[in-house]
């Protein structure tokens, strides 16, 4: 690959590159995204290979794996173009069909494609599928068009136009003013103007910087970072560099899990091939502008996502907060003034520079602009990734994107924030997401995790839930986080056991406030899961406490589970699957569950047929005895 | 042990001690754990004190100072994986396996781990199998996949 050493030889590659692509050739992109591999997206690229040169057609078609384009459920997910139809939960044993339909004869293969559930009618393309139709998705939607281990496919849509143009024709000011005017706010959680944290390391007097890439993503249920980073990482590297510039700053790390392999090795050969073609190295793109970065691997810390923390960790130390009278990005790593931002701000930064602040701020709130981009899980029929402009309600995301509560079940709660955030109620469903709205009522942004709960999620052992993660991940320095979350879960633990007191809101709720005086973020918003669902389940609580019952029958430690005499039709399913052998039955025989034996792992009531529905959970009640032996047997 | 082999992975990192973490993840990928010589080795060689690297061996999840078994199970215990039943699988795997969560058994068969969020949440409960997913597992396949385990 030869260095690129001026704007024009830039552009002259991008048009070289662009100039081989023959938009008329049909390609056949499948997402290689950590989702679609783990429903077996690499046997249906291996598939697609092997089928084409049975039919002689490896030449005229390309294939090629990208980058996740969100709707991971129904993985993995095959694009045709160029008529761009878009073919979901595809198998190995769809290929040949695929390639002799579709490729071959140009004819749909109907079975393949979105349905939707309510009107019956096929969606062909991808943008005719609800689920993306109600989206504007400025960064997730380029990750489909590209392959991310390619540096000429991110050069094909745009790449590295906006650093030309910043090293070029824009002075540090001139960057440091754009994005100002964007108000572009930190997508890693709390929100912070990017702006601000850029000037001040700018303006420190130690003239060595750094600039950081935050791609822990610690918070349990989120993976945007990681399919962003996975599936385009050169715009991430992009707006570092373009960062850097801004700030003054030679030196940059990237801070990635190591969860993350796929990541990992992509971001690793993503630097590479910038530094072949001359965006990062010396004298970038023949400015004078030097710059280089280097990956270093988390292992496993949820606390090491925390800004100082992580700083440590680059140092090759134990990542443990440090409090921050001297903000980081003055004092960071080595204590040189560092700027950390998250994954997804920097990918916001080249499209700002090269779009302009204002098309950017012509999305979202007065206090939040542009997009932001959701993991959407849990309990909701569509599951993945969803971008939308900062405003759009709860109740948009989580009806007509995620297509509402599965199964018939009803809607409780959305958790937004990790295990720093809190839960939103269905009476809150109107709230639009923002920074400041989602804080108003309780809860956070976050990094952008939402998990849906329905009727079968008790929310008192979901704040158990989050208190018990967060007690395994402080860092254990301070005292209030130490033992407030050790005394909070001890409680809540009580509680979901059918041990809960009169007093113990009360208690959680005094406990929440000493545990906020905390040194980091982690102790000090450890308690907001607990009081959110305080605040809006309170009768949940009320219920395992005073009534010993868990009213979304969840607990394990509070429900039984019962065959109902009148519904079993003895098909044993039940019976045989049992993997404690405390179901008694046979042949005609109604089947009973032993209490004693039973380890409430509640397989019996997935299995057991729905047409007969004969198990029942139950809780807050006691237990029916077993029908007598002599009345067992069906007629 | 072969000690050549860690100071190849040391000299990778140029020796440097601000390499430490990736140095330790590097032998832990290659053994599944951090044998002791192993660690002497880079306490010499990158001349950190010996009390900082048992700090970060035992910090970090991702280090183990004990051998794993050959199969190595991760259950993910994420929020999208909660709601969806993860603790169901956990108990189901402990049963199956006879062995808890960050542990091993005794003949190495089997470790098992929880792991906080694999990043497919989307096919959740989600179990790890020696690297392979296992997305939407239902209690009742547990024991199917795991006594195909030699
Ligand atoms: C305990 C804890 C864990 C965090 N984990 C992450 C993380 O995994 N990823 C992330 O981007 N920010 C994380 N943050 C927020 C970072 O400290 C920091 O605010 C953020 O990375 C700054 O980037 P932003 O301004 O672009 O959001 C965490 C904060 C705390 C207190
Ligand atoms: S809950 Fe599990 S252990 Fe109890 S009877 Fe049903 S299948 Fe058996
Ligand atoms: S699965 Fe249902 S119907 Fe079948 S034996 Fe069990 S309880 Fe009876
Ligand atoms: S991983 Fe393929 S759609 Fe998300
Ligand atoms: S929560 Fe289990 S994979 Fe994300």
């Amino acid at each position: 690959m030869t260095r690129l050493n001026s704007p024009e030889k830039l552009e002259c590659a991008r048009k070289e590159i662009v100039s081989r692509i023959d938009p008329t050739k049909p390609c056949i992109s499948v997402c290689a995204g950590a989702g679609c591999l783990a429903s077996g997206a690499a046997e249906v690229i291996a598939a697609f290979k092997t089928e084409l040169e049975f039919h002689g057609l490896t030449t005229e078609v390309n294939t090629k794996g990208t980058g996740c384009p969100g709707f991971c459920e129904r993985g993995p997910i095959v694009m045709i173009y160029p008529e761009g139809i878009c073919y979901l939960k595809v198998k190995p044993e769809d290929v040949a069909e695929i390639v002799s339909h579709t490729i071959k004869e140009k004819k749909v293969v109907d079975r393949l494609l979105y349905e939707d559930p309510a009107t019956g009618t096929r969606a062909l393309r991808e943008s005719d599928i609800p689920y993306y139709k109600n989206q504007q998705r400025n960064i997730l939607s380029e990750n489909i068009k590209i392959d991310s281990k390619r540096i000429d496919d991110y050069l094909a849509i745009g790449g590295y136009a906006a650093l030309s143009k910043v090293l070029f024709e824009m002075t540090p000011e001139d960057v440091m003013g754009e994005i100002k005017k964007s108000n572009l706010r930190g997508r890693g959680g709390g929100g912070f103007p990017a702006w601000r944290k850029w000037e001040e390391s700018r303006n420190a007097p130690d003239p060595i910087k750094y600039v950081i890439v935050n791609a822990d993503e610690g918070d349990p249920g989120a993976f945007m970072d990681r399919a962003l980073i996975e599936g385009n990482p050169h715009s991430i590297l992009e707006g570092l560099i373009i960062g850097a510039y801004a700030v003054g700053a030679h030196e940059g790390f990237i801070y990635v899990r190591q969860e993350y392999p796929l990541a990992v090795e992509n971001i690793n050969l993503a630097i590479r091939q910038a530094a072949e073609r001359g965006f990062v190295g010396k004298d970038i793109l023949g400015s004078g502008f030097d710059f280089t970065v280097k990956v270093h691997m988390g292992a496993g810390a949820f606390v090491c996502g925390e800004s100082s923390a992580l700083m440590t960790a680059l140092e090759g130390r134990a990542g443990e907060p440090r409090p921050k009278y001297i903000h980081t990005a003055v004092k960071g790593v080595w204590d040189h003034p560092s700027v950390l931002n998250n994954v997804e701000t920097w990918a916001n930064v080249p499209q700002i520079i090269t779009k302009g602040a204002d098309w950017f701020t012509s999305y979202g709130t007065e206090g939040s602009k542009g997009t932001k981009i959701f993991s959407l899980v849990g309990k909701i029929t569509n599951t993945g990734l969803v971008e939308v402009p900062m405003g759009v309600t709860v109740r948009n995301i989580i009806e007509n994107i995620g297509g509402g509560i599965p199964g018939g079940k009803k809607f409780k709660a959305v958790q937004t924030g990790g295990p720093s955030g809190g839960c939103i109620p269905e009476a809150m469903l109107d709230l639009p997401v923002d920074f400041d709205e989602l804080t108003k009522a309780g809860s956070m942004m976050g990094s952008g995790g939402m998990i849906v709960m329905d009727e079968d999620t008790c929310m008192v052992d979901i704040a158990r839930y989050f208190i018990d993660f967060l007690k395994d991940e402080s860092c254990g320095k301070c005292t209030p986080c130490r033992e407030g979350i050790r005394q909070m879960l001890r409680v809540l633990t009580n509680i979901t056991t059918g041990k809960g007191k009169e007093g113990d809101i009360e208690l959680l709720e005094e406990l929440a406030e000493s545990t906020g005086a905390a040194l980091c973020a982690l102790g000090k918003s450890a308690p907001n899961p607990v009081l959110s669902t305080i605040r809006y389940f309170r009768e949940e609580y009320e219920a395992h406490i005073r009534d010993k019952k868990c009213p979304a029958l969840s607990c394990k430690e509070m429900i039984a589970f019962h065959i109902d005499p009148e519904k079993c039709k003895a098909c044993g399913s039940c019976f045989r699957q049992c993997p404690a052998e405390a179901i008694h039955g046979g042949k005609k025989l109604i089947h009973i569950i032993d209490q004693e034996k039973c380890t409430k792992c509640g397989t019996c009531f997935d299995v057991c047929p729905s047409r007969f529905g004969a198990v029942r959970k139950i809780s807050g009640e006691p237990v029916p005895a077993p029908i007598p032996e002599d009345k067992r047997a069906i007629a | 042990m072969d000690i050549s082999r860690i100071d190849q992975i040391i000299d990778k990192h140029d020796g440097e001690a601000s390499s430490l973490i990736q140095i330790l993840l590097d032998i832990q990928s290659e053994h599944n754990w951090l044998p002791k010589e192993a660690l002497k080795r880079v306490c010499e060689r990158l001349q950190v004190p010996m009390s900082r690297i048992t700090h970060i061996a035992t910090f970090y999840k991702a280090f183990s100072l004990v051998p794993k078994g050959r199969h190595q199970v991760h259950v993910c215990m994420g929020t999208a994986c909660h709601v969806r039943g993860a603790q169901r699988v956990l108990d189901t795997v402990q049963e199956v396996t006879g062995v808890k969560p960050g542990e091993t058994d005794s003949d190495l068969k089997f470790s098992v781990e929880t792991v906080n969020c694999l990043g497919c949440c989307a096919l959740g409960p989600v179990m790890e199998v020696n690297g392979k997913h296992h997305g939407n597992i239902a209690p009742s396949q547990i024991a199917s996949v795991l006594n195909n385990c030699e």
